[in-house]
């Protein structure tokens, strides 16, 4: 059964084209983060994720069986304003709800966090 | 018994996760419950009417994510007033959906609500039509007696700009049974105390807090639409979002008009389990 809602899943995503890291408008992708490599903002953005986003992603943000990993070669790779549409917009599609209540700092803070894992 | 003991344990297991609408009371934002998410919380109001007795109004609120654009939620309600009595009042089912899939600068929300409720209910989830001091001055054994079962339907309006949400809802509510279509407004801005987050964990922290302010009040009916003959209310509000914990909320309100109460005084408290349909799964 599981193995049938994961297809269905990457249908889902195969059938829409694009997955969410994929979508955001060129502009935005082209954004750059003001506290890139900072230790203090990364530290805030572990805090942040550990508030926000483990509950589905896992605490090490390795991902389980229906969310996506967000330590994986995809997400290190994405553009850092790619990352920051995704978290202002959400994948409600997908799931993801938006976290535009979060302030645009915060948000940069989770994104420096992310980027800083292997 | 089982499902109250499988309900229990969970709680215990609980991951908690920031509640989070804001710090307002009346006004909604475009905010939604993450999706699995269920948020239990008490909203409370007291007050005095200039001649009647003072009342504690009870509401218990269950919240849940049911999709990313999809939120539900159910309440209780019930009052306690002094010199007279202390009685369960009714109950609320409403959805809301998010219309659009992306943010904008406006973002709708559409909200639909059945109320089966009496008229002893003092919860003052929202001001609507003509409601006024004098609804909330009648004996609990007379008020309870007129039912009001009700539709109401809000279009919620919100934004982020810069730090700062603005939330606008426009209300429109009618009783099941008779006339007259009546009509309220809530609007709410309100900001975090400060915009990045600490990299220390702190429960005092300025992020944790934030404070806003609230105006709300009745714009009377279809036949007697305009701001005039109701009441209206003027309220800072301010949360405490305490780390791995619950978010407090208090929110004096301040009458602006005769028809108004002079001063009411709002609390409430709300926890927020993460992935609570996950953990209900696995336990059960």
């Amino acid at each position: 059964m599981r193995v049938l809602k994961m297809a269905c899943c990457l249908l889902a995503m195969t059938a829409s084209g694009k997955t969410p890291l994929q979508k955001p408008p060129v502009k935005e992708m082209g954004r750059t983060n003001p506290y890139e490599t900072q230790p203090a903002a990364e530290q805030a953005g572990h805090k942040l994720f550990l508030r926000e986003c483990s509950s589905c992603h896992g605490t090490r943000a390795e991902g389980t069986e229906r969310v996506p990993a967000l330590a994986s070669p995809t997400v290190q790779q994405a553009p850092a304003g790619a990352i920051f549409w995704v978290l202002r917009n959400g994948s409600l599609r997908h799931g993801m709800p938006s976290f535009a209540h979060l302030p645009e700092q915060q948000r940069w803070q989770i994104v420096t966090y992310l980027k800083s894992l292997q | 018994m089982q499902v109250v003991c499988i309900f229990l344990l969970s709680l215990s297991f609980a991951w908690p996760t920031l509640a989070g609408e804001g710090p307002f009371f009346v006004t909604y934002t475009h905010q939604m419950e993450e999706p699995g998410n269920l948020e239990f919380g008490v909203k409370n109001s007291t007050g005095r009417p200039v001649a009647g007795n003072r009342f504690l109004g009870l509401t218990a609120e269950l919240e849940y994510g049911v999709k990313a654009w999809w939120t539900t939620e159910l309440y209780v309600e019930g009052q306690s007033t002094h010199h007279d009595s202390t009685l369960f009042t009714g109950y609320r089912l409403e959805n809301r959906f998010r219309l659009l899939e992306h943010e904008h600068w406006i973002n709708p929300v559409l909200y639909l609500e059945f109320e089966n409720i009496n008229g002893a209910d003092r919860s003052l989830l929202e001001v609507v039509g003509n409601d006024g001091e004098d609804d909330l001055m009648g004996l609990n054994a007379m008020t309870r007696e007129e039912k009001k079962r009700e539709i109401e339907a809000k279009l919620i309006l919100g934004s982020y700009v810069h730090g700062w949400t603005i939330a606008e809802n426009f209300i429109a509510e009618k009783n099941v049974r008779h006339a007259p279509f009546e009509f309220g407004y809530a609007v709410g801005v309100s900001r975090p105390l400060a915009l990045a987050a600490r990299p220390a964990d702190c429960a005092f922290c300025p992020e944790n807090f934030q404070a806003g302010l609230e105006l709300y009040g009745g714009l009377g009916t279809h036949q007697t639409f305009g701001l005039g003959s109701a009441s209206h209310y003027l309220a800072p509000t301010l949360a405490w979002n305490i780390p791995n914990g619950p978010t407090l909320v208090v929110s004096p309100g301040f009458g602006l008009t005769g028809q108004s109460v002079g001063f009411l005084f709002r609390f409430g408290v709300s926890y927020e389990i993460a992935q609570f349909a996950r953990m209900w799964r696995k336990r059960s």
